[in-house]
């Protein structure tokens, strides 16, 4: 297979030699830990543990609270300090377990013990992964057991993994796909195993040579997987793109990949599963890359989930003088933190610290759109950027419906093209939640006049 | 034929014709005219013209029809108020009753000095922009006001202004148009009884303890109001204070016990606006 390019998509600055060769390192945290209860798509969960009780490695802290929801577990050993709001990574005050850390590390009764996965029915798998309150790795948290049950499962073709991390900075994928493949393949094979017709492709930029070759020792011998290599270009790892490099189809407007008859995960979330399934181990640690120009010693590190940032990029030693602004996530999609006394969750990949604060600097260059149609020609989804812009601006929500920004990623890549510093991300961010209020709206009027 | 007969017989030719064009226009005119009620021109010529739509009805237009038919009251208008209300009275023959002249209030006091700061926002500088992330603008507060001002763009009798990082509403130029109210992305200004001096101005519902780490202007649902009012006119859900302004009796005893004086004497207020 040749290697795949997309339509539209941006180059932007890799900077990934900041902390590609830093092996992931588990990182130990030593003050009180915070697990706010939503770290996932969809229904916060429910605590499950009161102030004073005592906690181990992997024992359930929040349940799941309906169908789209998650399990919690914690990730030290420790007491309970309370049960209260805390601020999260977004700066909103959330619901919070916040557990003191005894530093012993006492693993909960199970976890840890190997189970032979090939002899477990789909529907144990299934139940293995929502118990262990597995999401998507990527960032965006969706409970990774929902998208294992498709409407047609006879129809799935490919289990893709995505490797591509197109995000510049972020290296922790790359790291486990070096150092752990065999758990990503095993992962894999625990997928297959509920789609037994499926091919399983791994996805990897070609900026990744060392990830590519160490994945592909891992599946030799095995004529169920191979590598797919992709041009290096943002966002190359977005869903739709991956959809159409393994099928060579485009995804519908408003469809899932399972509609192409494709399953796309993470690596780590691979990884995840693998360890939820055949070790009993739920996800509370995960890779997490410390990056950026004011990040005084980029690195790659397993955090336990409830760490706090200022523990990993402390004011004194962690962060260079003068940094103005950290991201959770990369430069193209990350969100400002407010400050650094927030936990790390399961959707954070890593923490960009930046010296200069890009947005103030690009608000100051900001000009009218010179409707060059930048935007337009880098979209990956081929959307009109522009447009859906000035349906916002103008509070013209049916408009945004009608250009399609419903099918916005917000991946940033227009707002990296604009010429003129229009900040068309956050005004989707802004118009998404309003406009898919309206549609729904729109929906039930419908159905009303039926 | 020469050419000055040719010039006669057309201009004899043209008032011919626009004779018979004329008395079929007049005929035409007697035959299908729509009859107007005089009151609704005269009744239009008292209102303001703004074309608000704070009465409710498509313009003044609009709202001229319905109070010449009697449909709308002749105080309908809030832009109009008392002076107009009695004009209008005069034509339809009717007794104005008293119109209540109504303000817009803000439910917050989280000013510059008194609202805490969480974080530096470098976005888009309007308020339903901020209002779109989840931990909204710079303040630590995500219920209060975000001091973008888009109510003061939006108001067309220039009566609100951001001073000091929170709207303020001049009371004196306010008509109670409701364009602010229909605009504010935190749903944080109702409209008010004019009389009624008191107001709650917090709109935060996280219990005491959190609001006091945001903002030191903020309710924190401690209910000595409650206790101190005699005809039982505030009331405390949510962790805020609610006036009944039907019952109030602005004694004012509640803003005085008020700890955290979010209970604020509204007409002090727009001394603030006017020096600013």
């Amino acid at each position: 297979m040749g290697i795949y390019n997309f339509r539209g998509g941006v180059h932007p600055k890799g900077y990934k030699e900041l902390s590609a060769d830093k092996p992931l390192k588990e990182f130990l945290p030593s003050g009180e830990l915070v697990f706010p209860v939503s770290q996932h798509v969809g229904k916060p969960a429910i605590p499950v543990v009161k102030r004073n009780d005592l906690v181990k490695v992997g024992q359930l802290i929040a349940r799941a609270d309906g169908f789209i929801s998650s399990n919690i577990h914690s990730s030290v050993s420790g007491k309970v300090k309370a049960v209260e709001p805390r601020l999260n990574n977004a700066g909103v005050m959330v619901e919070s377990i916040v557990i003191i850390n005894d530093n012993e590390y006492t693993l909960a009764e199970g976890v840890g013990e190997k189970t032979d996965y090939t002899k477990l029915s789909a529907k144990e798998i299934i139940d293995k992964i929502k118990d262990a309150g597995v999401v998507g790795l990527g960032g965006a948290g969706f409970p990774t057991f929902v998208k294992m049950m498709p409407q047609k499962p006879e129809e799935i073709r490919w289990i893709v993994a995505n490797g591509a991390e197109c995000e510049p900075g972020i290296t922790c994928d790359d790291r486990l796909m070096q150092e752990h493949p065999e758990e990503i393949v095993e992962g894999m094979k625990i997928v297959l195993q509920l789609f037994p017709t499926a091919k399983a492709v791994i996805a990897i930029e070609t900026n990744k040579p060392a990830a590519i070759a160490s994945m592909k020792k891992a599946i030799a011998g095995d004529n169920r997987f191979s590598v797919l290599e992709l041009k290096v270009k943002y966002p190359q790892g977005g869903e739709r793109n991956l959809v159409h490099a393994v099928t060579g189809q485009y995804m519908e407007s408003a469809s899932l990949p399972a509609s192409l008859g494709c399953i796309v995960d993470n690596v780590a979330t691979l990884a995840a599963i693998y360890k939820a399934v055949a070790l009993n181990t739920p996800l509370y640690e995960r890779g997490l890359t410390v990056t950026g120009d004011g990040a005084a010693q980029p690195a790659n590190y397993i955090v336990k989930f409830g760490t706090l940032a200022s523990e990993i990029i402390p004011d004194e030693g962690g962060l260079k003088p003068g940094t103005k602004k950290v991201l959770l996530g990369g430069p193209m999609m990350g969100m400002a933190i407010p400050n650094t006394d927030i936990p790390l969750e399961k959707r954070n990949n890593a923490l960009t610290c930046y010296l200069e604060d890009e947005v103030e600097i690009a608000q100051g260059k900001l000009t009218n759109c010179i409707r060059c149609g930048k935007c337009i020609r880098v979209c990956p989804l081929g959307l009109y950027p522009q447009m859906m812009a000035e349906a916002i601006e103008k509070n013209n929500l049916q408009r945004f419906i009608d250009v399609h920004g419903l099918d916005c990623i917000q991946c940033g890549t227009c707002n990296f093209a604009c010429p003129a510093k229009r900040p068309l991300t956050q005004l989707f961010k802004q118009g998404k939640p309003l406009a898919m209020a309206l549609n729904r709206i729109n929906q039930s009027k419908k159905e009303g006049s039926k | 034929m020469s050419g000055s007969t040719l010039l006669i017989i057309t201009i004899i030719l043209l008032a011919v014709v626009g004779l018979l064009v004329g008395v079929m226009l007049v005929f035409a005119g007697n035959k299908f005219a729509v009859e107007i009620d005089p009151k609704e021109a005269e009744v239009r010529a008292c209102l303001p013209g703004n074309n608000c739509g704070a009465c409710g009805y498509p313009g003044c237009d609009g709202l001229a029809a319905a109070i010449a038919k009697g449909e709308a009251p002749v105080n309908k208008c809030p832009v109009g108020g008392a002076p107009v209300a009695a004009q209008i009275s005069e034509i339809m023959g009717v007794e104005a009753g008293a119109a209540e002249k109504h303000v817009a209030f803000v439910r917050c006091s989280g000013t510059c000095d008194k609202a805490k700061e969480k974080s530096v926002y470098v976005g888009i500088q309007t308020c339903s922009a901020a209002a779109a992330i989840p931990g909204k603008a710079s303040k630590a507060c995500q219920a209060g006001c975000l001091g973008f001002g888009e109510c003061m763009t939006v108001c067309d009798f220039d009566a609100i202004h951001v001073v000091n990082g929170i709207a303020v509403v001049d009371r004196t130029k306010c008509v109670a148009c409701g364009k602010c109210v229909a605009t504010c992305p935190q749903h944080l200004i109702e409209i008010i009884p004019d009389k009624s001096t008191y107001g709650v101005a917090c709109n935060s519902h996280e219990s005491g303890k959190i609001v006091k780490q945001q903002c030191e202007a903020g309710c924190i649902g401690c209910r000595l109001c409650t206790r101190q009012c005699e005809t039982g006119s505030i009331s405390v859900e949510n962790n805020v204070a609610h006036i009944d302004y039907e019952t109030c009796t602005h004694c004012g005893k509640c803003a005085a016990k008020c700890p955290a004086k979010v209970i604020v004497n509204r007409t002090g207020k727009v001394e603030i606006a006017e020096t600013a």
